[in-house]
């Protein structure tokens, strides 16, 4: 086993040399493929990151939202639909839920206007997001207008802005009291946006679910894991789109790649065939092959990888943020939290180390079995 | 040492276009002599070099290093046999371009796996031997011709082989260089090894370090002596 490290260490040692002769076409290739790398390695742990996060943020969201349908959309739903739903078995929380959109024509954002569960908040004042707080420059203690339904301004007392921390949701919200929300709206008493409920086993809720239905045929449920899933979705939606132009740049990579990688040229071939007549066999030549495409594509795709968490989590993520947020004004500025899939750290490994190693170690094959004899004769 | 008893090598075989490069040698090699394949260019000298350093194999006949029968050995251990045996001098050096002279020397050992620093000492205590040490960190084709040759010779000798194989050393050498060349092999024979050179350079042939010389042509032995 020692001779054998020893041996490995020893064609490692010309493979080094070997790649440094050349020098600038080899840092040219790195570099290439470092930033493919660190491109394809930023989707990855971007998406994988904002999906994690959406779990987070919806642990503690109701297990099941019922909405009214009224020809085929979303209508407001009335108190008694959620008395009905009490009396469905496993069933619990059972609460109505103001919400809606605002659209500002000050800054062309939409808001998203929310009524809180609990509250201490006084009629005639507003928590909003830091999106909000940006957009507006608004700050708590300022004056808030906001246009009701008859076209009246209807001014709110700032009285916090919420926390970074929550911002990837909480970026274009806005908090207020439901006296202020059906003031604005001029919703009547006794109507809800729809309404959230608690399942107490949570294996019951395809169940829960069709019993509603059954009960209120108008009513859709959406279930938190339906909403996960969208999530999901639209992740991997935004993902490939990304990928899909990546695509390009990977296809012209591959081509660099597999002409550099693949081209044996005729110095080279003569190196091989010096190499076999002064004793390396040819299981050595391909060793020393393996070595070379494994230092390129190893240090690329560490480099990549490594540049891409930075990229990613220490930074605003500025080269997908748009894409990927995708939010239509207020781009939410977060960190997101560091979460790497290692299933998604191999897959890219496998999909850049090994086709690249694979590439050099294959045509050279062909003229690693020559005969040794061939520069006795050249 | 080594026998070769009614060797023959075909390249192109069964083609329109084959030649017979080795036709029919009978030759016993002596150890710790020198021995000189003479004959003009196409005589087979360097064939028959390349199937007794067991770079390749003969169509027909068989080679007997030590008395093994080694003709007929998969490639695998005629390379181990040749890299602990036979050290080589090729007509043109082939040193790789790009790398420094010492790393030259080391690379016929790299495969046998020995302790790197160890390693490098030895061929920097070959460089030495040859005057060269200086040297030893520049590139190959920095190498003046001289200093290119010896680094070709200290290479052959790193893994320490019983035999040296020279193909047309002299070739690209002046008569200084030649003649120092032979100087080294006189050394060599001083040393117990075997060496056989393939030349048509009377300043290899008649020089007082060769033990014998084997005349070819056409690939064909002409007269054995002296």
């Amino acid at each position: 086993m020692g001779l054998w490290i020893e041996r490995q260490r020893n064609i490692l040692d010309f493979t080094l040399s070997s790649l440094a002769r050349r020098k600038g076409k080899n840092i040219a290739l790195v570099l290439v493929y470092t930033v493919l790398v660190l491109l394809l390695a930023s989707v990855m742990f971007f998406t994988h990151a904002l999906r994690k996060q959406a779990v987070l943020v919806l642990q503690d969201a109701p297990a099941m939202v019922i909405q009214r349908m009224a020809a085929g959309r979303h209508d407001l739903i009335p108190r008694r639909y959620a008395d009905a739903i009490r009396s469905v078995r496993g069933v619990s929380g059972v609460r109505g839920r103001l919400w809606g959109y605002y659209f500002d024509p000050v800054v062309s954002a939409n808001y998203t206007l929310l009524v809180p569960e609990r509250t201490t908040q006084e009629p005639g004042t507003i928590v909003i997001g830091e999106g909000v707080s940006r957009a507006r420059a608004a700050f708590p203690g300022d004056i808030l207008p906001i246009r009701g339904y008859d076209g009246q301004l209807v001014y709110l007392t700032i009285t916090d802005v919420l926390s970074s921390t929550s911002e990837l949701v909480s970026s274009d919200l806005m908090l207020l009291t439901e006296q202020d929300y059906r003031r604005l709206f001029n919703l009547p008493d006794g109507l809800y946006t729809d309404i959230v409920l608690d399942v107490r086993n949570s294996r019951e809720v395809p169940t829960v679910a069709a019993k509603i239905v059954k009960l209120l045929p108008d009513t859709r449920p959406i279930t938190r894991s339906e909403v996960l899933r969208t999530y999901d979705s639209i992740f991997d939606w935004r993902s490939g789109i990304v990928v899909v132009i990546l695509s390009a740049a990977l296809l012209a990579f591959v081509i660099f790649a597999w002409d550099k990688a693949s081209g044996l040229s005729a110095e080279e071939k003569k190196e091989i065939g010096v190499l076999k007549a002064i004793g390396w066999e040819t299981a050595d030549v391909l060793w020393l092959k393996f070595w070379e495409g494994t230092v390129i594509s190893l240090t690329a795709f560490l480099a990549g990888t490594a540049l891409a968490y930075v990229h990613v989590f220490l930074t605003p993520a500025a080269l997908f943020e748009p894409v990927l947020k995708g939010w239509s004004t207020l781009y939410p500025r977060f960190r997101l939290l560091p979460e790497i899939d290692p299933y998604q750290v191999a897959t890219l490994f496998f999909l850049t180390v090994v086709p690249y190693t694979v590439s050099t170690v294959i045509p050279s094959w062909r003229a690693a079995t020559i005969d040794p004899d061939a520069v006795m004769r050249s | 040492m080594i026998e070769l008893s009614e060797i023959r090598k075909v390249f192109n075989e069964g083609k329109t276009y084959a030649l017979t490069a080795v036709d029919g040698v009978s030759l016993s090699l002596e150890a710790r002599k020198v021995t000189v394949l003479r004959g003009p260019s196409g005589s087979g000298k360097t064939s028959l070099l390349s199937l007794i350093g067991c770079m390749a194999r003969p169509t027909s006949g068989r080679i007997h290093l030590e008395g093994r029968e080694i003709s007929s050995l998969p490639e695998r251990f005629l390379t181990d046999i040749r890299r602990r045996t036979f050290g080589f001098i090729f007509q043109q050096f082939h040193l790789i371009k790009g790398i420094s002279a010492l790393e030259n020397v080391m690379l016929p050992a790299y495969p046998l796996g020995e302790d790197h620093d160890a390693l490098r000492k030895r061929a920097r205590e070959l460089l030495d031997l040859f005057g060269i040490a200086a040297r030893a960190d520049s590139r190959s084709e920095w190498l003046s011709g001289g200093e290119a040759q010896r680094t070709a010779i200290a290479r052959a000798l790193i893994n320490d082989p019983a035999v040296i194989i020279a193909d047309e050393p002299t070739a690209h050498l002046d008569t200084k260089l030649s003649r120092e060349f032979m100087d080294i092999v006189a050394r060599f024979r001083g040393q117990q090894k075997t060496i056989v050179i393939a030349s048509h350079d009377p300043l290899v042939y008649d020089s007082p370090a060769v033990d014998r010389v084997v005349n070819m042509r056409d690939g064909r032995i002409e007269v054995s002596g002296p």
